[in-house]
């Protein structure tokens, strides 16, 4: 950017701040993206808000992520600050079951959590990309010591029941398969000059050299077996040592029966933004953000408080909740302003005198379905056996993938393993079915991918998450990105209510989204509350 | 085939902006097919509204079906089936057959004795772009 070599008494964030002032913030951020600023997120440094009016008083509705960060926060600028949840515990969907945890769904369907002891799953968010640097700051902040995830793994397998007999491929060779051929088809129409038209003589060769360096071509521009595309796909016999050490390479997938298994569906799993390495997870749980943020908050959070109305006047917002465990009557909690983080499936339920624009959004917003199965196994066959550390499998059953763990890699005895994580109509039919159904039928489709199962399976659970009692559903189904009037009806303040949440952000489903989320509706409300008490 | 592909593909990334869906599996819908309404009972809408039709109650509620007087106006489940209501989903992509069974089934169980039938020229006719 040409403006800091011209200004060069100015400091980065004078120059931003210029900008800001001059242009807008929209501006401000292609400007921060040029000066290598911002990334990904539109999380760049932590909010600082200041000058709360004295006793001004903030009541927050929901101990997930959007309720924590947005308490943490709040009490941080000098407001008193109260926050009521449902569960007994904080952290929302952010959130591990551990053996020895009991968990009760919707229905009454109530399961032991047979785990042996530091074993656990995640039923919900399970890691997090490293540019979603919100709820990573957060993290930091709270001391949440992370580590890697392994979201793609060349040895995991990619398996269809109408392919290859039904035997599961490496996910390495299918790749280096695919890549090979439309690598070397694509050479073919260079060489045949049917692409003359749309690349320049001087680029055809280039083109021509990449494609044989991605493709792992011969020097004929084939893909073929050999040296090169063996160091691709795995060799049958791999190089080794001493007098036994030459290797034996491998045969290739013909090219029509690769395309017609279909496993290239799953190709580009890993390619997609949020997928991208490096991801982490938290050492010992998610869960474990969600619990050092309640004990941050000690004394600030009211568990298994069920709110049951919600109405704001002319000088605050008066909540009415009861006990779920001590029962009574009905008692209120108020405060001069409110920010809500009620997922929308309970909101919706709920009365709220709010206009009729937000009360539609509101209304407008379906929740995606999502199961997960975990399954205790006796020891760690997929590394032992399957040479498998870390990453997903993919199969065209209800399942959908088998997700190993990324942790205690080579340690002997039990592990837990996810055995079944979907969604869509999949994922409601698993939900329509008991916990001890939902386990054997993933045991039954993942048994086809490692027969291993039925000798080391032990204890299993499951997550349904629309018989979540405090949920409702897996996350929102998203706002795309259109500038939709409805998402501005449900993000602006109405009266001293503001929403906040997944629900509430362009990052459905991630607990990204809860955190900008969050820190874009109090930096509107602390605006809005200093504009009041100046003009007041 | 492959238009069936892209097209779940398109649906999935609609649903969930975002990297929820990547691997839809495409071959998935052609799975779901169902006898009668008893089984798009029994896969579906018992998974929120119980196996007994009680609905279920937490932060917020699934309403029951069994004795809803909302079930009285025979087109209303219908409706809601291929519209969706609040944070429910719509089942659009059930067939006219199916939402017609699961809808006759509903109002004539559970303790429901709704005599009047629901036709699949009610569905068809229902239908957003119909």
């Amino acid at each position: 950017m040409s403006g800091t070599a011209e200004q060069p008494s100015m400091t980065r964030r004078e120059l931003l701040t210029l900008i800001g002032r001059l242009a807008g913030s929209g501006v401000m951020y292609q400007a921060m993206n040029s000066l290598s600023f911002a990334s990904n997120s539109t999380f760049t440094q932590p909010v600082v808000l200041r000058g709360a009016p004295k006793g001004a008083s903030i009541l927050i509705l929901g101990a997930g992520l959007a309720g924590l960060v947005a308490a943490y926060e709040l009490r941080k600028a000098g407001y008193e600050v109260q926050v009521l949840e449902y569960q007994n515990r904080p952290g929302g969907r952010n959130w591990t079951l551990y053996g020895g945890d009991v968990y009760v769904e919707l229905g009454g369907f109530t399961q032991r959590i047979g785990f042996d002891k530091g074993l656990y799953f995640n039923p919900g968010p399970w890691r997090i990309p490293h540019h979603h640097r919100g709820i990573l700051y957060y993290a930091k902040l709270l001391g949440i010591a992370m580590e890697p995830f392994i979201e793609i793994n060349y040895s995991a397998y990619l398996h269809s029941t109408r392919a290859f007999g039904g035997k599961p491929q490496r996910y390495g060779a299918i790749k280096a398969d695919y890549e090979g051929y439309v690598a070397e088809l694509l050479a073919k129409a260079v060489n045949q000059q049917k692409l003359d038209e749309l690349v320049t003589q001087e680029d055809r060769e280039i083109l021509l050299e990449s494609l044989r360096s991605w493709g792992a071509l011969e020097d004929d521009f084939r893909y073929r077996k050999g040296r090169r595309s063996s160091f691709r796909r795995g060799f049958a016999k791999a190089p080794g040592g001493g007098l036994s050490g030459l290797p034996v390479y491998s045969d290739p997938i013909a090219p029509s029966d690769l395309l017609q298994s279909r496993l290239w569906a799953s190709l580009a799993a890993a390619n997609v933004f949020d997928d991208q390495q490096t991801l982490f997870q938290p050492v010992g749980g998610m869960g474990s953000i969600g619990a050092a943020f309640g004990r941050t908050l000690e004394g600030l959070i009211r568990y298994n408080a069920k709110v049951t109305e919600i109405r704001q006047d002319s000088r605050g917002v008066t909540v009415t909740f009861v006990d779920t465990i001590k029962g009574g009557g009905l008692q209120t909690a108020r405060g001069d302003w409110c920010v809500c983080t009620i997922p929308a499936t309970i909101l919706s339920q709920i009365p709220m005198n709010v206009g009729a624009p937000m009360r539609a959004a509101i209304d407008s917003i379906p929740y995606i379905a999502a199961c997960k199965v975990a399954l205790q196994m006796k020891r760690r066959f997929w590394e032992e056996d399957d040479g498998i550390h870390g990453g997903i499998t993919y199969t065209d059953q209800p399942i959908w993938r088998i997700c190993y763990p990324s942790s205690d890699f080579f340690k002997p005895g039990k592990a837990v393993l996810l055995g079944a994580y979907m969604f869509g109509r999949d994922a409601i039919e698993f939900t329509a079915l008991s916990p001890e159904e939902r386990i054997a039928r993933a045991l039954e489709q993942g048994s086809k991918i490692h027969p291993q199962y039925r000798e080391e399976f032990e204890v299993g659970a499951s997550v349904a998450w629309h018989r979540v009692p405090w949920a409702l559903g897996c996350a929102s189904r998203g706002w795309g990105d259109g500038n939709t009037e409805q998402y501005e009806n449900l993000c602006a303040i109405d009266g001293r209510i503001v929403l906040a949440g997944e629900h509430v952000s362009r990052i459905p489903a991630w607990q990204e989204g809860a955190v900008l989320s969050a820190l874009d509706a109090i930096t509107r409300l602390h605006e809005r509350i200093l504009q009041t008490s100046s003009g007041s | 085939m492959s238009k069936r592909f892209v097209n779940v593909a398109l649906i999935c990334g609609a649903l969930v902006a975002g990297a929820f869906c990547i691997s839809a599996d495409a071959q998935q819908s052609s799975r779901y097919r169902y006898a009668d309404g008893k089984e798009v009972y029994e896969r579906i809408c018992q998974a929120c509204h119980m196996p007994t039709g009680q609905g279920a109650a937490g932060a917020g509620a699934y309403p029951a079906l069994a004795g809803n007087p909302k079930l009285e106006n025979p087109l209303y489940i219908v409706a809601v089936v291929l519209n969706g209501l609040k944070s429910m989903p719509a089942f659009a992509d059930l067939s006219d057959e199916e939402i017609a069974g699961v809808a006759n089934y509903i109002r004539s169980h559970f303790g429901n004795e709704f005599s009047e039938r629901v036709t699949t020229e009610q569905v068809k006719g229902l239908r957003p772009n119909a």
